[in-house]
């Protein structure tokens, strides 16, 4: 019971990491229809601009919630910005060719910033500063909360309390949901379409960036190929839970890490990458929908 | 996924490539002039760069030492290193260009085991002496007569853990978790089981996991249900790291043991407090007053104003073993280097004496350090069986 109990907590821990960075491709996809497969190596950009940020303002061996908060808000606003600029100067002159060609040039955007990313920040893993110091919440039995657990689930539920917020209560929101259902109508009701669309990717960009500096402080060993895996499974999560739709990547984020973590944990570790890719495909063969996604049948 | 895949598609031509350019005939290999060719491979960038850059100072500084006392055979050395960022198809990639393109006469590396056995056969083929620093696992020389090391292999190892385990720790139910990508890793936790269980000790949980991997808890956590009196990790530093990490957090206070996989000064800077009072089986140590080794390590301070590691000192051990065997050798051709490299007898290096067995293995002594720090402190010294 106690090992059934960790289990679920570590993967609850995992699963809301994934569940931040789905959110990403499933606001992007929900909008554009694209696979941004850049998503993953902005996340790595994150964890680098947290990274730098706590070394130059000499907060790398202090460790509390400022230093924390802090770091968090300048690698969103890194990423932010990051986002921002590869759909202003990759994707937008792209608006109105074949979609393949966009897809390609997501594979391109993301190539380039790996390989930039071992030339700039070198190939060898660097050690994620310590920002929060880590201790036990409470146990129940021998199973363990820490803080670090905690802290990582909080701080994402909360950032999807806000998304939903924005999504479901502002004028943004509503104008984001107008053009994820017809981008061409939301722009004769008066919806700056590419206004719409930067806000998504600085939205979704910034929410890989706070992705990036919980999975850098839970596992402070950050490369510049850390996002190749982890965007992948967040990639299946967000088309488990059915791409497009918010909820759906939250659930499907869970389910991954907690599923990962029984594998691992029960079965054999060989299978944890494994598992993920076959959710994949049995999803796209029996509901490829995904969880919570609606069928929609195209008119002509 | 598929970047791999494109990748390793251009690795292959180009590799067909330099296969199909051969060696020019008549040429003598490996001698230029009044300078002997010797190639170096090895993971100067990627996960394991520590590794890779350590045992290349080691052979640099071993190479300026022979250049200055005169050479070799009246000629002096020229080193030519390669990055195989450590990966097993780049380690292949660069021993065929060592050898079609710049014509070495012997080749230096690599220090990871599964680098070193995707390489040998081409060393092999080529028919070039190939002296590996520290690669530990037991197959890297059975792949063929021209392929050598000057480290104890990991029969060794995985037995002077479990005897360690046994008769200093006094344990007996011990777990071990192993990355099941790796030969290093795989055949050190093989060999530590068949020992621990054969002092009459038991081995109660057995997990896995992969290179590169960064969450460890579901293993650890199963290894937690069984309480174990300590654990066994085969690994290399920056998994080993994080792992003692997780393991703390979990709750998991027994003593943690490892192999020369462990010794890098960023295994205390990943795992911190965590992996403090851990022990681990290495080449040497620098907690030592033999002669040799504090010469050797105030050398090696004043080039690089850091303290050598074990990888380092196997590095230097390397260079100096095969310098020794080109001094010995009849004729300055690989052939002659690999007869001579096959009778090394008693050579004296800093990280113990070594003797070649018929199968390019050298008999030697283990020590087993404690972590305390960015050092290490001496435990005890294991002697060969």
């Amino acid at each position: 019971m106690e090992e059934f109990l960790q289990h679920v907590i570590n993967g609850v821990s995992l699963g809301s990491i994934y569940a931040l960075i789905a959110l990403g491709y499933t606001m992007v996809y929900g909008i554009l229809q694209l696979i941004n497969f850049a998503h993953s190596d902005v996340y790595m950009v994150g964890a680098f601009v947290g990274f730098y940020a706590a070394r130059f303002l000499n907060i790398a061996d202090s460790p509390s919630y400022t230093s924390f908060f802090t770091i968090l808000l300048i690698a969103m606003a890194g990423c932010a910005l990051l986002g921002f600029s590869i759909e202003r100067f990759a994707y937008r002159p792209l608006r109105n060719a074949p979609r393949l060609n966009v897809l390609i040039t997501a594979i391109g955007v993301s190539l380039f910033l790996e390989y930039t990313g071992q030339v700039v920040f070198g190939a060898t893993p660097q050690l994620f500063p310590n920002i929060l110091e880590d201790s036990i919440i409470f146990s129940f039995g021998g199973a363990r909360v820490t803080k670090m657990d905690a802290t990582i689930l909080v701080t994402a539920v909360g950032l999807m309390i806000v998304l939903r917020h924005i999504i479901q209560n502002t004028l943004l929101g509503k104008a984001m949901r107008a053009t994820s259902f017809n981008r061409h109508w939301a722009s004769l009701m008066g919806i700056s379409v590419d206004r719409i669309i930067s806000m998504t990717f600085i939205i979704g960009s910034a929410l890989a960036g706070a992705g990036a500096v919980l999975v850098g402080m839970k596992y402070p060993k950050i490369e510049p190929l850390m996002g190749v895996m982890i965007g992948l499974k967040a990639f299946v999560a967000a088309v488990l839970g059915g791409i497009g739709n918010i909820p759906g990547a939250v659930l499907g984020g869970l389910v991954i890490g907690i599923a990962e973590e029984f594998v691992v944990g029960y079965i054999s570790s060989t299978y944890r990458d494994a598992l993920a890719f076959s959710i994949l495909i049995v999803i796209l063969l029996f509901r490829p929908a995904g969880l919570l996604g609606r069928f929609s049948v195209e008119k002509v | 996924m598929s970047h791999i895949k494109l990748l390793s598609a251009v690795a292959l031509s180009a590799l067909l490539l330099l296969v199909g350019c051969g060696k020019k005939e008549g040429e003598a290999v490996g001698v230029v002039g009044d300078e002997i060719l010797v190639g170096e491979f090895g993971s100067m960038t990627g996960n394991e760069a520590t590794f890779g850059i350590s045992t290349h100072q080691g052979i640099e500084l071993a190479i300026e030492e022979i250049n200055a006392a005169g050479g070799v055979k009246g000629k002096k050395i020229k080193l030519i290193s390669l990055d195989d960022q450590g990966k097993p198809e780049e380690a292949v990639t660069a021993a065929t260009k060592l050898i079609t393109q710049d014509n070495v006469i012997a080749l230096l590396g690599e220090v990871a085991s599964s680098r070193s056995l995707a390489a040998a056969p081409i060393a092999q083929q080529y028919k070039i002496p190939m002296l590996s620093p520290s690669s530990t696992n037991q197959k890297v020389t059975e792949v063929g007569d021209y392929i050598f090391r000057v480290c104890f292999i990991d029969p060794f190892q995985g037995t002077v853990m479990a005897k360690f385990a046994h008769d200093h720790l006094n344990v007996k139910k011990v777990a071990v978790i192993y990355d099941v990508k790796s030969d290093y890793s795989v055949g050190l936790a093989k060999f530590f089981k068949e020992t621990f269980t054969g002092l009459g000790g038991e081995i109660i949980a057995e997990q896995t996991y992969s290179g590169n991997d960064i969450d460890f808890k579901a293993q650890l956590t199963s290894i937690k249900t069984v309480k174990p009196e300590a654990i066994f990790i085969p690994g290399y530093y920056t998994e080993v790291g994080l792992l003692a990490r997780q393991a703390r957090g979990l709750g998991i206070e027994v003593p943690l043991l490892g192999g020369d996989g462990w010794d890098s000064s960023k295994l205390y800077e990943i795992g911190q407090e965590a992996i403090m009072g851990g022990y681990f089986s290495n080449h040497y140590t620098t907690d030592s007053d033999d002669p040799r080794v504090r010469q050797f390590m105030e050398a090696f301070k004043n080039k690089y104003t850091v303290f050598p590691d074990g990888l380092a000192a196997m590095g230097y051990d390397a260079a100096k073993v095969l310098a020794d065997a080109i001094e010995r050798s009849e004729s300055l051709t690989p052939e002659g280097i690999r007869n001579a490299l096959a009778t090394t007898k008693g050579f004296a290096g800093v990280t113990g004496v070594i003797t070649m067995d018929e199968n390019r293995n050298p008999t030697k002594s283990a020590v087993v350090v404690q972590v305390a720090g960015t050092t290490n402190k001496y435990v005890t010294t294991i002697q060969p069986l």
